[in-house]
């Protein structure tokens, strides 16, 4: 869940992005940790998060295996899966993720989950400063922060501004550079609609931590260029 | 990895996607994967959509359509003929996966993605301890990918300046002597899509590893991303965030552990003991 740390953008345009996870460490408290995790993500059902997933199933938005002729252009796709039926098919412990763009729905939901008092270790990905205020209001004193520091060594390689925009979204590198900057293509070109791109993006991150909301945003500034 | 030459139709939509560039069209206008750029990440097998379509039929509408200046040009995230194959792999190929695909977990620490939990199940591990520093230094990221002989260049660097490297981290697990941060030979050759060292240390001593940290990055042939972790305090501030923006580091997004895990800041309890 490093995956969650570098995200590149300047920290003004990143108010609508927070990825909040829960897991048990290794080793420690991993006793029933499967159903503490479906627990966590029920949880936040009810604050409709815009991406949620956990890396042993994938993310609400999956690839579809079964696609026919007859089903890809009479019937249409289907991209996306529920909350519920994610929730039931997770086959064991690991990371649980949700992500959100309203601010709101994430003191909420950081509150809910306090209450439940589960025993995993629960961490939110976002604008330190944003959090921090965050758990002042809802009375929580962090545990331990990690702060990015950025990209160094041979930057030369690095994709340009906005495609690593949405890569990095992804932090395992599943949205590649140059899918990203075909999505941005497409959108540019009329060929897809920036909701269509973005989930398209979406579904290669397994773990359920790209933010559709965001890549939206970022195709729009990025076509509109 | 490998394509099937018997079911690709060369529609190319792999080659997007891959997420080191290792996918082409070949001469004979269908893809092929560069084995040794290939990570083995599974991102092509695993996230494209397949559509189970003949291929015979589909390049023959290809050729049609090319007659008449057409395309035949499937959705973007689709594989029309599930041209794509996973392939049994051996050590020390094999390592490539285990760092690469995130749905793989790591056999040295139980972990999966990139095999170590650092700070984010702190409240619980005690990895990082009040006063102490954790540098998250992840070779390759994002997207770029490297060879672990140059991963060892790096830990060889920072063993002779005496850092301590987490135990937790299959970096460190694959390493034949921290003393010298040498890394067993057989995998210095394989590349992955990144791969995490964690050394820890006290927070006095942060500003001078970061020092070695910026030599080490200057030589760098990859990308590097570095995190930089510690405990809060009984406040919830930390010394550290006022040391790196001296340093000159742009602070913004970070991870905060809640201290959910049931022992809720125990460590700062321990120190004040």
């Amino acid at each position: 869940m490093t995956n969650t740390l570098h995200r590149f953008g300047k920290s003004e345009k990143l108010p609508d992005d927070y990825i909040v996870f829960a897991m048990a460490g290794k080793g420690f408290n991993e006793e029933g940790a499967l159903e503490k995790a479906q627990t966590f993500l029920r949880t936040a059902i009810k604050y409709q998060p815009i991406n949620m997933g956990n890396a042993l199933v994938n993310s609400l938005y999956r690839p579809e295996k079964n696609l026919s002729f007859f089903k890809l252009y009479f019937v249409g796709r289907q991209e996306k899966t529920t909350y519920e039926q994610l929730i039931d098919e997770i086959p064991g412990p690991g990371s649980a993720a949700v992500v959100f763009d309203d601010r709101e729905k994430v003191r909420q939901f950081i509150q809910d989950v306090e209450k439940l008092d589960l025993g995993l270790s629960v961490n939110v990905s976002a604008l330190v400063d944003d959090v921090r205020d965050i758990c002042g209001e809802v009375d929580i004193t962090p545990h331990a922060v990690e702060y990015t520091l950025g990209f160094h060594g041979d930057t030369s390689k690095l994709p340009e501004r906005e495609t690593l925009k949405l890569s990095t979204m992804c932090g395992h590198g599943m949205v590649s550079p140059n899918f990203a900057k075909k999505m941005i293509n497409h959108v540019k070109e009329g060929r897809m609609d920036k909701e269509d791109a973005a989930h398209c993006m979406a579904k290669f991150c397994v773990c359920g931590v790209f933010n559709t909301t965001r890549a939206m945003r970022i195709l729009d500034n990025a076509s509109r260029g | 990895m490998r394509i099937s030459k018997e079911k690709c139709v060369g529609c190319a939509n792999c080659v997007a996607v891959c997420s080191v560039g290792a996918i082409y069209i070949g001469e004979d206008g269908l893809s092929e994967i560069n084995a040794e750029s290939c990570v083995e990440c599974h991102n092509c097998y695993r996230s494209l959509s397949y559509e189970h379509l003949m291929p015979g039929p589909i390049r023959i509408i290809r050729r049609m359509l090319k007659k008449v200046g057409l395309r035949f040009q499937p959705d973007p995230d689709l594989c029309p003929t599930e041209a794509i194959i996973p392939e049994d792999l051996e050590w020390p190929r094999i390592v490539r996966r285990a760092f690469s695909d995130p749905m793989v977990t790591h056999e040295s620490t139980g972990v999966h993605g990139r095999g170590t939990e650092e700070v984010k199940t702190n409240d619980v591990s005690h990895r990082i301890k009040p006063g102490e520093v954790g540098l998250v230094v992840e070779f390759g990221r994002p997207g770029i990918g490297v060879y672990f002989r140059e991963v060892q260049k790096a830990t060889r660097v920072m063993a002779a300046e005496g850092v301590t490297f987490e135990e937790g981290n299959p970096i460190t697990q694959m390493m034949i002597s921290q003393a010298t941060g040498d890394i067993r030979e057989d995998v210095l050759d394989e590349k992955v899509l990144s791969c995490i060292v964690e050394i820890t240390m006290p927070v006095d001593d942060v500003v001078r590893t970061l020092n070695v940290l910026r030599g080490i990055c200057k030589n760098a042939e990859t990308v590097i991303s570095i995190g930089a972790s510690t405990v809060c305090d009984e406040k919830g501030g930390d010394p550290l965030r006022s040391i790196l923006e001296k340093e000159g580091y742009d602070i913004g997004w970070a991870k905060l552990n809640l201290g959910f895990g049931r022992v809720t800041n125990a460590s700062v309890t321990n120190m004040e003991n």
